[in-house]
């Protein structure tokens, strides 16, 4: 590791730990909406990373849609179902121990495998411009419009559907 | 910066996700569960980007491929609103039939 690389890694780490705990409490609070502004926590981290990687586009697109749209919707969802809004007992089922154990089971096997597939493989983002990595909103733009239209054509197609289902699912009749 | 301290968190924050998928039983969070295991997908897709994106050369004005790492996270986002959406639409009908949206109360095709 170079030295000049050693500020962006003291930023991965500060952020990393502030998401790593902020993704345990989502999953173990005890209040439905303190639940969904920890996630807030881990999105916001996840859009400074994206910004540590040179993608200020995805940092950006993470902030408006994730945050803007989908917490906002999920508070919705909280409220509308009418959730006990202060501390409830009553969000866990009893298989704690074993969710425990598979997800832990799940984290080592993909360790391992991370860590032989990868191990010592180094990058450096200094000197680079973004141009350089393709992650300017024009590449973006451009590889989107051209490479991958027709993923794009049936993305569209697919959040139509979903936009459709959505409201014949939710309205009273 | 190693690739696989992005990995690695990405895996941590996509155990968390399966962890609270598992063991909540509120509709709601579960979906912010959900939540949590497509961004770690996004961070891996975004770190293995920036990664080819220092071993190719880009062209301004040309497709490059290094943009493929931003533009497959971009589809996840896309996917991950629509999910939210139509499981929100679920839960509110669920809701509406059962008074509850207690996931583990949902048995009626249990033999």
């Amino acid at each position: 590791m170079t030295a000049d690389m050693l500020p962006v890694n003291i930023a991965f780490y500060a952020i990393a730990a502030i998401m790593i705990g902020a993704a345990i409490r989502v999953v173990t609070t005890k209040n439905v909406v303190h639940a969904a502004l920890w996630l807030v926590c881990v999105l916001a981290g996840a859009a400074a990373q994206f910004i540590l990687l040179a993608s200020e586009f995805m940092g950006v697109t993470q902030v408006l849609v994730y945050i803007g749209a989908i917490v906002v919707l999920l508070l919705f969802g909280i409220m509308l179902t009418r959730a006990e809004l202060g501390s409830s007992d009553d969000l866990d089922n009893n298989q704690k121990a074993v969710g425990a154990a598979v997800s832990f089971c799940l984290a080592l096997v993909m360790g391992y495998v991370l860590w032989d597939a990868f191990r010592g493989e180094s990058f450096s983002l200094v000197g680079h411009t973004t141009a350089d990595l393709g992650q300017t909103t024009e590449q973006i733009s451009d590889s989107i419009f051209s490479t991958y239209l027709l993923p794009f054509e049936a993305v569209s197609v697919l959040l139509l559907a979903a936009l459709i289902g959505a409201i014949v699912l939710a309205r009273r009749d | 910066m190693l690739i696989n301290q992005f990995l690695f968190l990405a895996a941590i924050l996509f155990c968390i996700g399966v962890y609270g998928v598992l063991v909540r039983k509120n509709g709601v969070m579960v979906l912010m569960s959900i939540e949590l295991i497509l961004n770690a997908v996004n961070i891996n897709l975004v770190a293995f980007g920036a990664r080819w994106g220092t071993m190719s050369t880009c062209v301004p004005g040309e497709p490059c491929a290094a943009t493929i790492g931003p533009v497959f996270a971009l589809f996840v986002i896309a996917v991950a609103a629509a999910e939210v959406g139509v499981g929100l639409a679920l839960i509110l009908v669920l809701f509406r039939n059962r008074r509850s949206i207690d996931i583990d109360e949902l048995d009626l095709m249990k033999g």
